[in-house]
């Protein structure tokens, strides 16, 4: 009797010892990994402050600067702003057709590989491995690569920024597409073996419907994002609002009134496809 | 039994109806993209794009990813041959040092032997392309204009002449003869002088014999062993200037870095000010989740060139521009992983007695670390793409370089130099990144 306690108790003590010296390596780890980071952080910052044309503490000061300058310049003529987001509404329309155009043309290519590259639903499952890597190469070039590259061939322009978004946005929604086919019931898709459909009825007749809404959920998502990569293409070469935004940028002072204007077409339609596509995305998630 | 019959119609009409909308569906979506796509193209003007689309730029683009050219130039005001790769200051042979497809013949003559016998003579002022069936074409310069001797009656195609140029294009080369100078061109396959440039003393040397240098111990470069000196020379390689390039790749790492870092930073304090279970004013949420939205609205492009107003051109600047963005894209997911937490975890903690910091140290962030560290490194990732961007608009890191080489429109294999760093770059990230979370999620899953 007198030996089970002495037992349990040495037992317990060494749970005891091994549990507190288990909490001091993962709190020696923890502190490592957090005096590691901050020294990151600290030494990151101090370079690329170093290798920057204006310091931090003093960029710090007139932070505000410029945005004053452009609301002065803004309230100034008011009277104005109406009519120039009025002229650059064509713009937005294009930047938000860019967009559009890319999201759908993407997502349509996205749909093909995801199916090629999800076992159990691949046309050819050895080439499964093959159509991951390509869209993981696709995922990996930047949009700006590709759109520079085509603005020297094809000029400037909506094409180029349209092909490099849509080249992207293909490579992104694929990953998620296949990530939601792995989940797909298989069942629809032996039903329709079993009558003789071929792939592409089976993929279209058992598949989709089935991860449909999710497909339109991260569609929209990505919708969102390149609305804001289409702008941001359109500053450095190709057109839309982002042109716009470059060539009133340039002006310089006297010209701010039109940044004014395009700031706020640009806030006003990100914000309003941020609030749609959100409101869509938890519909469909809800009735998924 | 009357009443069966109607629930029979009823469910009929419904099936039809149900049938009728799916049909509706089936057949109108597609259609509308369609016409979608058929607006789009008109838009976007595709039909004019053929016109407008420089294949010829292409073809420069392509053969330029791979090869390049050496020009052998002779001044024909002054005299003398120089040989230059790329036609580039920094590329021009030395003094008595010549490429083994080169005969100096003499002072002011030299043979440049072309790929498939092709063959270019220069002479002083007359120069022979020598083309295989066709003969020999012969031109020379004077005050007056250029004057061509051809085998044939009819001038070829690939050559276009005038009075005052001519140029002869065929597959192995190209001259260009005018009153000023005479330009053999001759391609080469690969990259040139991507390790040592031509003033190097390494230039030229075989694989096997670098590595034989690199061991002994007599030195080329006074002062330095071999092999500082080999990497030295790689290093400020001038045509290809390795070391600015990694540099620049680094600095774009270090945008991504500091940017998403900082912004997590930021966000998290703000996050619990947005959650309903830890704030229960419902004004200061309502401003916190205002000042997210806002911060989003406004597009990393602005914030990028109001950024780039205040701190000028550099690294930092971009680090700012994300950290901005994405602090309003961080807070907004943080909050909503906050309001999602156990109230158990918490109320443990508090039961042993615990002040506020603490009860959040140790009952909150181990429930929400999977989520932060997911999202952190989801946006790591994409931060480095976009940081490449960034950096094209406010000029620093690989995106400046990358845009400076595409606007000369003539550097193609640095392009290509370029695109392949980013890429790997980008791949490099996403490995780390996965490793990360791999380790620390699965991790931290196993330690609660």
């Amino acid at each position: 009797m007198a030996d089970i306690t002495a037992g349990a108790g040495r037992g317990a003590e060494d749970i005891r010892d091994a549990y507190m010296a288990m909490t001091r390596r993962k709190r020696m780890y923890g502190g490592i990994i957090l005096a590691i980071f901050v020294v990151l952080m600290v030494s990151g910052f101090r370079l690329a402050d170093g290798r920057n044309a204006g310091g931090f503490w003093d960029g710090i000061t007139n932070i505000f600067q410029f945005p004053s300058e452009v609301v002065a310049e803004a309230a100034e003529n008011a009277a104005n702003l109406p009519g120039l987001m009025w002229k650059f509404l064509p713009s937005l329309i294009e930047t938000l057709n860019i967009a559009a155009a890319s999201t759908l043309i993407g997502a349509m290519a996205a749909v093909v590989l995801s199916l090629l590259s999800t076992r159990g639903l691949a046309r050819w499952p050895r080439l499964v491995g093959l159509f991951r890597r390509i869209m993981d190469i696709m995922r990996a070039i930047p949009e700006i690569v590709i759109a520079l590259v085509l603005i020297f061939i094809l000029g400037g322009g909506p094409v180029p920024a349209m092909i490099a978004i849509a080249f992207h946005t293909a490579g992104a929604l694929g990953k998620l597409f296949s990530e939601v086919n792995e989940n797909a019931s298989l069942q629809p898709v032996e039903g329709l073996h079993s009558v003789g459909a071929n792939w592409t009825q089976r993929m279209w007749l058992g598949v989709i419907p089935q991860v449909a809404p999710n497909y339109l959920s991260y569609g929209l998502l990505r919708f969102e994002i390149n609305i804001r990569a289409s702008a941001i293409l359109g500053f450095v070469g190709s057109g839309g609002i982002g042109y716009d935004l470059k060539n009133a940028f340039s002006w310089g002072q006297g010209r701010y009134d039109e940044v004014a204007a395009i700031f706020i077409l640009l806030f006003l339609s990100i914000v309003f496809f941020d609030q749609l596509s959100s409101h869509y995305r938890n519909k469909l998630i809800g009735r998924a | 039994m009357a009443t069966t019959d109607i629930g029979a119609a009823d469910r009929r009409a419904g099936v039809e109806a149900l049938f009728a909308r799916k049909r509706l569906l089936s057949f109108g979506l597609p259609g509308l993209i369609l016409a979608y796509f058929v607006y789009v193209f008109f838009a976007f003007d595709i039909p004019g794009l053929a016109e407008r689309a420089r294949m010829d730029n292409a073809a420069i683009l392509v053969s330029d990813a791979y090869s390049y050219k050496t020009h052998v130039t002779r001044d024909n005001r002054t005299g003398g041959i120089t040989v230059a790769v790329e036609g580039e200051a920094k590329g021009t042979y030395p003094e008595g040092m010549t490429p083994d497809w080169l005969e100096m013949t003499g002072a002011d003559s030299a043979r440049v032997a072309l790929p498939g016998g092709h063959q270019a003579r220069i002479d002083g002022e007359t120069s022979v392309f020598t083309v295989p069936g066709y003969g020999e074409v012969s031109l020379t310069a004077s005050r007056r204009g250029i004057d061509m001797q051809l085998p044939t009656e009819e001038v070829p195609d690939w050559i276009s002449a005038s009075s005052s140029r001519v140029t002869v294009t065929t597959e192995a080369g190209r001259m260009i003869v005018t009153k000023a100078r005479t330009e053999v061109y001759r391609y080469s396959f690969g990259w040139e002088l991507f390790w040592f440039t031509l003033d190097s003393p390494f230039y030229g040397k075989s694989l096997g014999e670098l590595a034989a240098l690199a061991v002994s111990s007599d030195r080329l470069v006074e002062g330095q062993s071999n092999i500082a000196a080999m990497v030295s020379d790689v290093w400020t390689n001038k045509m290809w200037r390795h070391g600015d390039v990694l540099w620049a790749l680094f600095e774009t790492m270090l945008m991504a870095f500091l940017g998403t870092m900082g912004a997590a930073l930021v966000a998290l304090p703000l996050a619990f000010l947005a959650a309903k279970n830890f704030t229960s004013f419902a004004s200061i949420r309502f401003g916190v989740r205002r000042v997210f939205d806002f911060v989003r609205g406004v597009d990393g492009l602005i914030w990028t060139i109001i950024l780039s107003r205040a701190f000028g051109p550099g690294p930092l600047t971009g680090a700012l521009a994300i950290l901005i963005t994405d602090s309003g894209s961080f807070g907004k997911l943080f909050s909503e992983a906050l309001e999602n937490v156990d109230d158990k975890q918490i109320e443990g903690v508090r039961s042993t007695g615990a002040k506020p910091m603490q009860r959040y140290r140790f009952g909150v962030i181990p429930q929400i670390m999977p989520v932060l560290l997911s999202q952190i490194l989801y946006y790591l990732e994409s931060n480095t793409r976009s940081a490449t961007v960034i950096g094209a608009i406010v000029g620093g890191g690989i995106g400046l370089l990358l845009t400076q080489a595409i606007i000369t429109q003539k550097d193609w294999e640095e392009v290509s130099y370029y695109i392949v760093l980013i890429v790997l770059m980008v791949i490099l990230m996403d490995t780390i990144s996965g490793w990360i979370r791999r380790r620390v999620i699965k991790g931290s899953d196993g330690g609660h």
